[in-house]
């Protein structure tokens, strides 16, 4: 009987070199004629140990990484293939401490099952939730997940079953489910490893979505710097029609529900859903002024759910399992599980998947083994481009909706990027502001003006010119900038550099040269 | 303004032909000529807003929207540098001065032999593994300056 063998075909897995480590395997054993069936999946998360190799053995699959091609051929002399002792084995996948202390709801199948194939997928309880949804009435299903508590995990954390009942009540001749695939966040990878891992997760989400609004189309807005999860998605799509999981019929419900992918063109502020929804209508993305909110008129002007992928994956187990299943997890307000992203500057990034609550120190350090570089960590930004810095001070925070508020934070999509000691704070402030420059739409004046003019005022800060008045300028100008913006990206640049004011000031005072 | 060729021109009305039915298509259409073609020649534009019964000024305005869309040709390869928090963090601004001085190039340039064309880019995914990079369609992560270099030498070999 052949053996599996599991080699990611994740991207970030890939841009480590699996795809050569894939070649290298299937070479070696055509050579030892040993009987292996090489099988890509998605990633664990433990990207310190890609390219991660695994061997299905009775007992469990093993682990051997991070795997080079070059060590292929003494992984096969160690016989791996029964899991032998090899300077690169990590044992039982599954008993892997980084992996065996979280709590995989939404991710649980990504880097488990061969992404495409619905048939892996359903062996590992795929479609169940649907199958529920499709004996339960439209009201039913959006109270089961008002009921789970979800809230949006995109960013804004706004809750999920709210959208849906403004969609399904609104009365309309065509209703969208809509994706939001726009990962845009430094430091965040989740929807991508979600998308290219366990693609139907996402589909059958957006099918329960569709079924509950009574929406019959669908549509994911994937960003363009995502080209593996493309592929993984339209192959999925392609099986999940074939099976009759989409299309006219589906599940033999008589419901339909079509879906397709649409790509984004390398703009941050098609994140933000009403410029996501021009962008989808083939239009500039440039924001809508809300009310009315998409929910009443969105995409085509027509009632519409815009969910980001994470949201919508959790979907299927909170159909599946109940909504109180998943509501027993997390604490307060922020109920669930979110996939969290570790990235930067730290030893071991990754995806950690684990009830709200953890503390950011935790995740630092337990998980995160602290910097790469071994020097001390001294700032930690959150939740993307438009989140707050927070100082080696406030490690102890919770990590939820609520605590990371109180503190002048935010969670956003749950990326986390550390810097050590090296790094130079006031550019990180500048960076912000250049950020929001380049990626404005240009809608509104407090962003389109205030991020250039939030450049130069921190050149000249940094210069050293004017210093403490043109230090009040800034406090000024993201007080403008946060008060007046149409939307997140002009009203929340200011967050990042404000904590940069706030926690990190002597940055500031670097260079005097005037 | 450039005429299009013959070949240009058809393959901008195949592809219009294959998206016109599809609602919203304009940027999918942009898609597939950039594609092809390499880059959204500006006497596409007229063709294309002709085609889908808009303005020149609404097609233009959706070329010139988005990062990814560009109104010039590029090199045989492209080279998009993530310049993002991550990446920052891993070094990525030792990294794009080391590549911008390996290919004597600035951001949105093309090297004297035709064979890059650096572009710069905010965050590919790929943060647990910065600095990244990504050439055509391959994503690389960890990059160290040698890596670069590595890949330029073979991207000048390929054709």
């Amino acid at each position: 009987m052949s053996i599996d063998i599991y080699v990611p075909r994740d991207a970030s897995a890939l841009s480590l070199g699996a795809e050569g480590v894939a070649r290298a395997i299937e070479a070696q054993a055509r050579e030892r004629r040993a009987d292996v069936r090489v099988i890509r999946n998605g990633s664990r998360g433990l990207y310190w140990l890609e390219p991660l190799v695994e061997v299905a053995l009775p007992g469990g699959r093993w682990a051997y990484g991070p795997v080079k091609p070059q060590d292929v051929a003494s992984l096969f002399a160690a016989d791996f293939l029964q899991g032998g002792a090899h300077p690169l084995s990590q044992g039982l996948t599954e008993e892997i401490p980084y992996l065996k202390s979280q709590q995989r709801l939404t991710s649980a199948r990504v880097g488990v099952i061969e992404p495409t194939s619905v048939a892996d997928y359903v062996a590992h309880g795929g479609y169940q939730g649907l199958q529920r949804a499709l004996a339960m009435t439209q009201a039913e299903i959006v109270q089961s997940v008002l009921d789970s508590g979800l809230r949006g995990r995109g960013g804004a954390a706004f809750p999920t079953g709210i959208k849906w009942k403004t969609v399904l009540d609104q009365p309309a001749a065509q209703k969208y489910v809509t994706c939001n695939a726009d990962e845009g966040d430094s430091g965040t990878f989740s929807d991508r490893m979600l998308m290219e891992g366990d693609p139907f997760a996402l589909i059958e989400g957006m099918t329960i979505a569709g079924i509950a609004v009574g929406a019959t189309q669908g549509y994911i807005y994937l960003r363009v710097e995502y080209p593996h999860a493309y592929a993984a998605l339209n192959e999925a799509l392609n099986a999940a029609r074939q099976a009759r999981y989409l299309g006219r019929d589906v599940m033999g419900s008589g419901r339909q529900f079509e879906l397709e992918v649409r790509l984004g063109a390398g703009a941050y502020i098609c994140g933000e859903e009403t410029s996501m929804l021009e962008s989808l209508e083939g239009k500039r993305g440039e924001i809508r002024v809300r009310p009315p909110l998409p929910a009443i008129k969105g995409l085509f002007g027509q009632p519409t759910v815009v969910n980001n992928v994470v949201t919508l994956a959790s979907i299927p187990i909170i159909l599946a399992r109940g909504a109180k299943y998943y509501r027993d997890f997390g604490t307060g307000k922020s109920r669930g599980t979110l996939p969290l992203q570790l990235a930067g500057n730290v030893r071991r990034g990754g995806l950690i998947e684990r009830a709200f609550g953890l503390s950011l120190r935790e995740l630092l350090y337990d998980y995160g083994g602290g910097s790469a570089s071994g020097r001390p960590i001294r700032a930690v930004q959150v939740g993307g481009p438009l989140g707050a810095y927070i100082p080696a001070s406030q490690f102890d925070v919770a990590i939820d909706y609520e605590a990371l508020t109180g503190i002048g934070a935010l969670l956003g999509h749950g990326g986390v990027v550390v810097f050590d000691d090296t790094v130079d704070m006031a550019r990180m402030a500048r960076y912000a502001m250049e950020f929001c420059a380049i990626e404005s739409c240009g809608k509104c004046t407090p962003c389109r003006i205030g991020s250039t003019r939030g450049v130069e005022v921190i050149d000249r800060i940094i210069e050293g010119v004017e210093r403490e008045r043109n230090l009040v300028l800034l406090e000024d100008l993201c007080e403008t900038m946060l008060q007046g913006s149409l939307c997140g990206l002009g009203g929340m640049t200011p967050f990042p550099v404000q904590s940069i004011l706030k926690h990190f000031r002597e940055d500031f005072h670097a260079g005097t040269r005037h | 303004m450039e005429p299009l060729t013959d070949v240009e021109r058809q393959t901008v009305l195949r592809i219009m032909a294959e998206h016109k039915s599809r609602p919203g298509p304009l940027i999918e259409i942009l898609h597939g000529v950039q594609a092809s073609l390499g880059f959204v020649p500006p006497a596409a534009v007229p063709v294309i807003a002709l085609g889908l019964n808009l303005s020149r000024a609404e097609v233009h305005g959706v070329v010139t929207f988005y990062h990814f869309f560009r109104d010039h040709p590029v090199g045989r390869h492209v080279v998009r540098l993530c310049q993002a928090e991550s990446c920052q963090a891993m070094g990525a601004s030792a990294l794009t001065a080391h590549a911008k001085r390996r290919l004597g190039i600035d951001f949105h340039q093309t090297s004297a032999d035709g064979a890059f064309t650096l572009e710069p880019v905010c965050c590919l995914g790929n943060c647990a593994c910065s600095p990244a990079l990504m050439i055509d369609g391959d994503l690389m992560g960890r990059v160290t300056p040698q890596d670069f270099d590595d890949m330029v030498t073979a991207g000048q070999a390929r054709k």
